[in-house]
């Protein structure tokens, strides 16, 4: 049966996203596949974005070997509940690392958005704010609300990690706003921004 | 007294080891695995490195994109059962072209005792090919050591996903009487 989709409520993900990246700093970002990756192209390209177009269920991990990489910087993974869900596992490896500098946003619409807008578990009562807490996390959020969203941004950007932070967002679809795709080119933009152009040779 | 055969049996986690000192691997991430024990315990104990523990081996696959991407180099230990676990995610490397090193210590193909554990050593080598990692295979204690070596500087020097699979004869028999 298709799933009948509720009057779309909640917050607006393009608006949350553009929140979370407003005072980035020399934040490093990975970007879960799918609309997390669109929204933070949105919210203005970056070259330290590396924007994940696959490898679903590994963003945060993705942002464990970056930020054990670069103790200095502060990791910011951006993601979609579907994406999480299938790394819940890495939950709990981050949680047990304790990584000072890594945090996560799961944007969570509690639906697969690209493939047909079927509801997630999360959208049917798993709270991933509970297990990411359950499992260690330094800190973990749901948040709910713009004025709750603009609280958390202090913890999401400064607080000592692991964070993590689920925001639950509209299902409604966001305009297309389609960044770089090949793997290469996003890659090399990357390090070369991050390393220097060194890093290429 | 040890013989030659047994000395050259416990000294290759140690060579295995020098290798990632001397090629500048800092970032160790393993599914725990009797075969790997040694290297695995070498590696917590030193200060250069920082070892990560997983649930399952694909968190190890996409956290060493990530440690690249910031400029470290990393190594993945693991058992072949595990490779199976990897294969989605290693498409990150093919399309990033990204360098990857995988140790894998191999099961169900030379004295096994668990069936279980035949049908992915079967498939091990193909299924990391039809990946696009790049595969290596030490058949003796004594081409551990070279062959580590050369897929660590394959997998740095050109920017590709490099397993080297760990023969089980070389690990030897697992004595399940006690």
């Amino acid at each position: 049966m298709a799933t009948k989709l509720k009057t779309p409520a909640g917050l607006d993900r393009r608006k949350v996203v553009a929140a979370l990246l407003a005072d980035r700093g020399d934040a490093l970002v990975v970007t879960g596949l799918g609309s997390p990756t669109y929204d933070t192209y949105a919210a203005g390209d970056h070259d330290l974005n590396f924007y994940l177009w696959g490898g679903m269920g590994g963003a945060a991990m993705v942002g464990l070997g970056l930020a054990l990489a670069q103790p200095k910087r502060r990791v910011l993974v951006i993601t979609g509940d579907g994406e999480m869900l299938m790394g819940l596992g890495s939950l709990a490896t981050i949680a047990v690392d304790a990584p000072k500098n890594l945090a996560i946003a799961v944007i969570d619409n509690g639906h697969y958005g690209e493939t047909g807008m079927q509801r997630a578990h999360t959208g049917r009562g798993v709270d991933i704010t509970g297990m990411a807490q359950a499992a260690g996390f330094k800190s973990s959020t749901t948040v709910r609300s713009m004025a709750d969203l603009n609280e958390w941004l202090t913890t999401f950007h400064r607080k000592p990690g692991p964070v993590f932070g689920d925001i639950k967002v509209s299902a409604a679809p966001a305009p297309m706003a389609l960044p770089l795709r090949d793997g290469t080119a996003i890659r090399h933009r990357f390090r070369a921004a991050l390393l220097g152009t060194d890093a290429l040779k | 007294m040890q013989t030659d055969q047994q000395t050259r049996a416990t000294v290759w986690p140690d060579q295995i080891f020098d290798v990632f000192k001397e090629t500048g691997i800092t970032q160790v991430a393993y599914v725990p695995d009797a075969g790997h024990a040694k290297l695995i315990n070498r590696c917590q104990d030193e200060k250069s490195m920082h070892t990560v523990s997983l649930t399952t081996e694909e968190e190890g696959v996409a956290m060493l994109a990530g440690s690249w991407m910031g400029g470290a180099k990393g190594v993945l230990l693991m058992q072949s059962s595990g490779v199976g676990n990897c294969i989605n995610m290693l498409s990150m490397f093919q399309e990033c072209r990204l360098p990857l090193l995988m140790l894998v210590t191999m099961r169900g193909v030379w004295g096994e005792f668990n069936p279980w554990q035949v049908p992915m050593g079967g498939s091990t080598a193909s299924a990391l090919t039809g990946a696009g990692v790049i595969v290596h295979s030490a058949e003796r204690a004594e081409d551990i050591r070279d062959t580590v070596y050369a897929s660590t500087l394959l997998a740095f020097q050109t920017c590709r996903p490099v397993a080297v699979l760990i023969q089980q004869r070389v690990i030897g028999f697992k004595n399940w009487s006690k």
